[in-house]
C-alpha cells in the first residue's frame, strides 16, 4: 500500500538551486516589509487624522488587505492591473501584493502602538520647540517601534511564507517556484517539497531569533 | 515680559479660564496657587501655545502667542516648561534627553550641545547620571533632568506646572532646591505649585486662582501672610 521509494540523492543535488531560490524569497519578503512598514505608518496616521478622505482611503486599504485572501491581492496586482493596461512582471506583482497585505496588517499594529505612547511625550517634545514631524520621528516613532517590534517579527515571517504564492502569477525563481520546476522535471514531489519546507522553516527561525537578538540590543531602556 | 490679557479657555462646555489677566516682568518670580481644576495649569499651557484660547491674548516679548502668523516653534524656544509628570523621553539616556532639543531645534553641533547639557545636568546635580536611562532614576531625579532639559534651550522664561506634585515627599526638597537656584540666578518664572511655604519664600508675587479667575494677587506677605478674600483664607486653611 505504501510503494513510494524515496530518492533523496536527486533532491540533494538540487540544493544549490533551491538555496538560490531561498535568497529570492528572502529578498521579496524583506522588500515587502520595508514597503509595508512605510505604508503602514502612513495608513496608521491617516486613519487617526481629521480628514475624512484620508480616513476613508486608509479604511478601504486596511479592510481589503485584512479581509480578503492574500492570493487574490497578488492576483489583482498581476492580472487585475494587467487588464487595466498596467503590466508588471510576476516578481513586482508578488512584491506589490504582499506589501499591500503587510501594510494593512501593520497599520493596525502601528495604530495600537501609537496609542501605547503617551500623548504627553509629543507634548513635551513640542514644548521644546520641535515641529510636529520632528516630535513624531524622534520621540514617538522609536517608542512605538519598541511596542510593535514582536508583532512586526510575526508579520515578517508571514511575509516569507506568503512569497510561496508567487507561483500563481508565474514566478519561477523563488523557493517555491524553483521547487515546483524541479518537481515537474523529476516528479520527486515529496523530497523536493520536504526540503523546501525545511528551507522555509530555517528562514523563519533565523528571522525570529535574530529579531530577538536585535530587540535586545535596540531596546535596552 | 509675558502679558496675559483677559484670556478665556473652554474644554467643550466647561469654561476653565474666565478672563485671566497677568503681567510677568523680566526677572520676576510669580507663584500660582489654588485648588485643583481652578485653571492654573491650563494657563501655563496657553502661554506657550500648547492650548488654544477662545478670547483675549497673550503677548510674550510683544509677540502674540495665538496670532495666526506666529511661529510657535520659534516662540517655544524661549519658554521652557516643566510638567507635573516630568515626561522624560524613555528611549534616550539622560544626556541625550538634554542634548536633543539644542541639536534638533537650535541646530547646535554635537560638541556644543553636549557641553551645554553636561553643564545643565551638573547644575541640577545629575553629573553622575549622564549615560543612564531615565527609568533608572528616581522621580526627583527625572524631574531635575526635565528641568535641565528645558534649561538647555537657554529660555528667557520658565514655566513650572506642579513639578513636585507627583513626587514622594522626601524627593520634593531636591526639586525645590533646583527652583531656588534658578530664581537666585534671576530667571523669570511662573510656578504653579501646592508648596505654599515655598511659594512664600521664592516669589515676588503670588496669584491665587479660584474658579478660572485670579481671585487675589500680590506680594507673598499679602496673599499668603494676610489674605483679604474669604476664598483665599479658606484655601490656605485647607492646605496649610
Amino acid at each position: 500500500m505504501f510503494s513510494y521509494t524515496f530518492h533523496w540523492r536527486a533532491a540533494f543535488q538540487a540544493l544549490p538551486q533551491m538555496l538560490a531560490g531561498a535568497v529570492v524569497t528572502l529578498e521579496i519578503a524583506v522588500l515587502s516589509m520595508i514597503i509595508g512598514i512605510v505604508c503602514g505608518i502612513f495608513l496608521a496616521l491617516a486613519s487617526g487624522s481629521h480628514s475624512k478622505i484620508l480616513r476613508g482611503a486608509a479604511a478601504v486599504w486596511i479592510e481589503t488587505a485584512r479581509n480578503t485572501p492574500a492570493l487574490l491581492q497578488i492576483y489583482m496586482a498581476y492580472f487585475g492591473l494587467g487588464s487595466l493596461g498596467i503590466h508588471i512582471n510576476s516578481f513586482a506583482a508578488l512584491l506589490a501584493g504582499i506589501a499591500f497585505n503587510n501594510a494593512g496588517y501593520l497599520a493596525e499594529t502601528f495604530r495600537g502602538g501609537l496609542r501605547g505612547v503617551p500623548e504627553t511625550q509629543a507634548r513635551a517634545a513640542r514644548s521644546l520647540g520641535m515641529t510636529a514631524p520632528q516630535a513624531f520621528r524622534i520621540i514617538v516613532l522609536p517608542q512605538m517601534m519598541r511596542i510593535v517590534f514582536y508583532p512586526l517579527t510575526n508579520q515578517m515571517v508571514w511575509a516569507v511564507l506568503m512569497t510561496s504564492l508567487g507561483v500563481i502569477v508565474g514566478l519561477d525563481n523563488d523557493l517555491t517556484g524553483v521547487t515546483q520546476n524541479l518537481n515537474v522535471l523529476t516528479f520527486r514531489t515529496f523530497e523536493f517539497f520536504t526540503i523546501a519546507a525545511g528551507f522555509y522553516y530555517v528562514i523563519a527561525k533565523i528571522i525570529t531569533l535574530s529579531a530577538r537578538a536585535l530587540g535586545w540590543r535596540l531596546f535596552r531602556y | 515680559m509675558i502679558e496675559i490679557q483677559d484670556i478665556h479657555k473652554s474644554f467643550g462646555s466647561l469654561e476653565v479660564l474666565k478672563g485671566v489677566s497677568l503681567n510677568v516682568e523680566k526677572g520676576e518670580v510669580v507663584s500660582v496657587i489654588g485648588g485643583s481644576g481652578s485653571g492654573k495649569s491650563t494657563m501655563l499651557m496657553c502661554i506657550n501655545g500648547l492650548e488654544k484660547i477662545q478670547r483675549g491674548r497673550i503677548l510674550v516679548d510683544g509677540t502674540d502667542v495665538h496670532a495666526r502668523n506666529t511661529d510657535l516653534n520659534k516662540l517655544r524656544r524661549k519658554i521652557g516648561i516643566v510638567f507635573q509628570q516630568w515626561n522624560a523621553f524613555p528611549h534616550l539616556t539622560v544626556l541625550e534627553n538634554v542634548m536633543l532639543a539644542p541639536r534638533k531645534v537650535l541646530g547646535r553641533s554635537r560638541q556644543d550641545a553636549e557641553a551645554v547639557a553636561v553643564q545643565r545636568l551638573t547644575d541640577v546635580g545629575l553629573a553622575e547620571k549622564l549615560k543612564v536611562y531615565p527609568s533608572k532614576l528616581s522621580g526627583g531625579q527625572q524631574q531635575r533632568m526635565a528641568i535641565a532639559r528645558a534649561l538647555a534651550m537657554e529660555p528667557d522664561y520658565m514655566l513650572f506646572d506642579e513639578v513636585t506634585s507627583a513626587l514622594d515627599p522626601q524627593l520634593v526638597g531636591e526639586v525645590l532646591d533646583t527652583l531656588r537656584m534658578l530664581s537666585s540666578k534671576g530667571m523669570t518664572m511662573i510656578v504653579v505649585t501646592h508648596e505654599i511655604a515655598f511659594a512664600r519664600e521664592v516669589s515676588d508675587r503670588v496669584a491665587f486662582f479660584h474658579q478660572g479667575r485670579i481671585h487675589e494677587i500680590g506680594s507673598p506677605e499679602h496673599v499668603i501672610g494676610n489674605p483679604q478674600q474669604p476664598e483665599t483664607i479658606a484655601f490656605l486653611k485647607s492646605v496649610l
